[in-house]
């Protein structure tokens, strides 16, 4: 008995000696800063850099949340998932249904489909922009000349860069589609079949259900993606855009709550706007879809 | 209800004849097993018949019409499969209901049959559970309810009851048969369990390697097999099987002689493989010399496995009141004679025979 307990200490205590490097660099980069981050939310920065900071409580916080700027970037951020998470899904789950016979040469459509998770997000900006440009572009080669331009059209620029983003995350949902089609117990699809379901049986009532767990794990992590994408915006747009307003996503207007406006106190309130959001979302996620979410069990 | 006729049907993977020119009638109402050694062609021969796989060669015909081209749904099959393939976010209900959905069927109808056949299978307190929530031998039902209750021209069953114990095994193979002889539909049965093979089917087919090697009730299978495949296969142990060559009124092996029977002296000449079930052969003082090699006592009876000179190994079975020989000694294998199958040299029973 004795040994028994001496030897669960020892297990404990190596246990311990290998999470502390991890928890160590965790706490550096990540706790630290966190909790540092509402730390700043409550200081006020000068209007010129390099005078002192000084204490203001939660004022920062309410004028933040109430101004123009951060309600219409609120907007814009959530016209843009709106936007990328649904398409990129839908899509993904497409090119995987079509990607999943049983035929010669699908892996390389395979390859294809997915091969945008590999593109970065400069690459993709750049093809993007060159088809997008009003000089050089697709729609001058067909003859249309929109103006502003697309990509400085306020109308038009957060669709544009949506389609980047749901162009990247074709490839991420192409591979979870297609895991989880190739995970589905093929004969449940057959028993099916016999049954006479037709077509639109088979996949409303039987496929979709049978996937419900992958696009439900789709859905949180295409969310967080398209909450926390704004290279095509930076690279595309940037501030000094006429369009600028309707892209400056929330992610993006801290980024330039930063660096363009010297402001760290601005850009702390809206990353924990962002965290709030991110949670509060996933959460409800979990808490209101899982339950219709249906869990293979044998 | 409908015949299910297989001529010369066919089906390759690449290179590989999963089936091979398979003729084969199953008669309305009967139960069919097919029987045969892993990965010899059962399951593809009834996935053809359900049409999930494609007939390469052949004509395969359910009732007069030939389904080579007919999709499954429009084939009015049943099947239940090994994994029971369960609609698993539906409930018993639900899954009992699904082929009747399909067929538009409405709904006062719906809930009066999925109440027949959940009652005929005792699921009646089970129907809002999900599969989830079942054992094995309920979603086993489940699945059985799910194909009885359209009404099928033909039931396709592929290892329904591998998954499930010994003794709930013996259990449901007894409820499948008597409501197989109730429903009186067109049954294939697929199984490589010779027990479950001998006691439910009217009829037993025996493939291997993709082919055909005998179709007939159990008891002529058992009693005349067609080959040494099928002599072997069938009974546990198989059929023992030992060269001889016929020499005047003897039969010459390495490890003694045995007289020729009467029933076969008439059609035996030159070599001949000779064939004998354990229950044929007993310890005695003259027959057959060779060595204890192995003695399993399997309760009623005892199994004595004997290598005889010369090389070949026979199985002895002994009552169990018989005095059980001790391990390495010499021993003298008694055989009865009339007991005797013989087998040409190309394997197949020996006409007249
Ligand atoms: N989809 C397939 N592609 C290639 N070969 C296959 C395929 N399905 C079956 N085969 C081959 O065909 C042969 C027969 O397979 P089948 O599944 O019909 O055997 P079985 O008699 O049902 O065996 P078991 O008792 O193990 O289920 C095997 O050699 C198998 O490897
Ligand atoms: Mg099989």
């Amino acid at each position: 008995m004795r040994s028994l307990a001496v030897r669960r200490r020892r297990e404990w205590a190596l246990a311990y000696a290998l999470v502390i490097p991890a928890l160590v660099i965790f706490a550096v980069f990540t706790f630290y800063p966190f909790i540092q981050n509402f730390k700043l939310a409550l200081y006020q920065n000068p209007p010129y850099p390099g005078l002192p900071s000084h204490f203001v409580g939660l004022s920062q916080v309410t004028s933040t949340l109430t101004s123009t700027s951060f309600l219409q970037s609120l907007e814009s951020t959530f016209e843009f998932v709106l936007l990328v998470v649904p398409i990129g899904l839908f899509g993904g789950l497409m090119l995987a249904l079509a990607a999943h016979k049983k035929l010669k040469g699908m892996a390389i459509y395979q390859v294809i489909f997915s091969s945008t998770v590999v593109s970065s997000v400069a690459v993709a900006a750049v093809v993007f922009g060159t088809l997008m440009d009003p000089v050089v572009g697709l729609l001058p080669w067909l003859g249309l000349n929109p103006h502003p331009a697309i990509l400085s059209n306020p109308t038009w620029a957060l669709p544009a860069v949506a389609v980047i983003a749901i162009w990247q995350f074709l490839g991420l949902s192409f591979i979870i589609m297609t895991a989880g089609l190739q995970s589905m117990p093929e004969e449940v699809l057959e028993a099916a079949r016999l049954d006479g379901a037709r077509a639109p049986t088979m996949f409303f009532r039987v496929t979709i259900p049978l996937l419900s767990p992958t696009i439900f794990f789709g859905l949180v992590i295409g969310t967080i993606y398209a909450f926390q994408s704004f290279g095509q915006i930076d690279i595309l747009i940037g501030p000094q855009n006429a369009a600028f307003t309707h892209t400056n996503v929330l992610l993006y207007y801290v980024y330039t709550a930063l660096s363009v406006q010297n402001n760290p106190g601005l850009a702390a309130v809206l990353s924990i706007v962002l965290f709030v959001i991110l949670l509060s979302v996933t959460l409800l996620q979990f808490r209101f879809l899982e339950r219709r979410v249906h869990y293979a069990s044998n | 209800m409908a015949k299910v006729l297989f001529e010369g049907v066919s089906k390759r993977f690449g290179d590989v004849a999963a089936v091979d020119q398979l003729d084969l009638e199953i008669a309305d109402g009967e139960l069919l097993v097919l029987l045969g050694p892993s990965g010899c062609g059962k399951t593809t021969a009834l996935r053809m018949v359900a049409g999930l796989e494609e007939v390469s060669d052949g004509s395969l015909s359910i009732g007069d019409d030939v389904v080579n081209d007919v999709d499954p749904k429009d084939r009015d099959v049943a099947m239940v499969f090994q994994s029971y393939a369960l609609y698993p976010h539906m409930t018993v209900a639900r899954n009992i209901e699904f082929p009747l959905r399909q067929q538009r069927m409405d709904a006062a109808e719906r809930t009066a049959k999925v109440a027949e056949a959940a009652g005929t299978l005792g699921l009646g307190e089970l129907l809002d559970r999900k599969p989830g929530q079942l054992s094995g031998g309920q979603r086993q039902r489940v699945a059985l309810a799910r194909a009885i209750v359209r009404d099928p021209k033909v039931f396709l069953m592929d290892e329904p009851l591998s998954n499930l114990d010994a003794k709930l095994r013996v259990q449901t193979r007894a409820d499948i048969v008597s409501l197989q002889r109730r429903l009186g539909t067109t049954t294939i049965y697929v199984t490589h369990d010779q027990v479950e093979a001998m006691t439910m089917g009217h009829r037993i087919a025996v493939m291997q390697g993709g082919k055909l090697q005998q179709v007939a009730p159990p008891e002529e299978l058992y009693e005349r097999p067609a080959n040494t495949f099928v002599a072997a296969f069938l009974g546990s142990p198989g059929m023992n099987l030992l060269e001889a060559e016929r020499v005047g009124d003897k039969l010459i092996t390495p490890a003694g002689e045995i007289n020729v029977p009467e029933h076969l002296s008439a059609v035996l000449d030159g070599p001949v493989t000779l064939g004998i079930r354990p229950e044929g052969l007993h310890l005695s003082t003259s027959g057959l010399a060779g060595t204890i090699l192995l003695v399993e006592m399997l309760g009623a009876e005892t199994q004595v496995h004997c290598s005889l000179e010369g090389g070949a190994t026979v199985v002895v079975r002994q009552g169990h009141d018989a005095q059980r020989p001790t391990l390495g000694d010499p021993v003298v294998v008694g055989v009865d004679a009339a007991a005797l199958h013989a087998f040409g040299p190309d394997g197949t029973r020996v006409a007249g025979t």
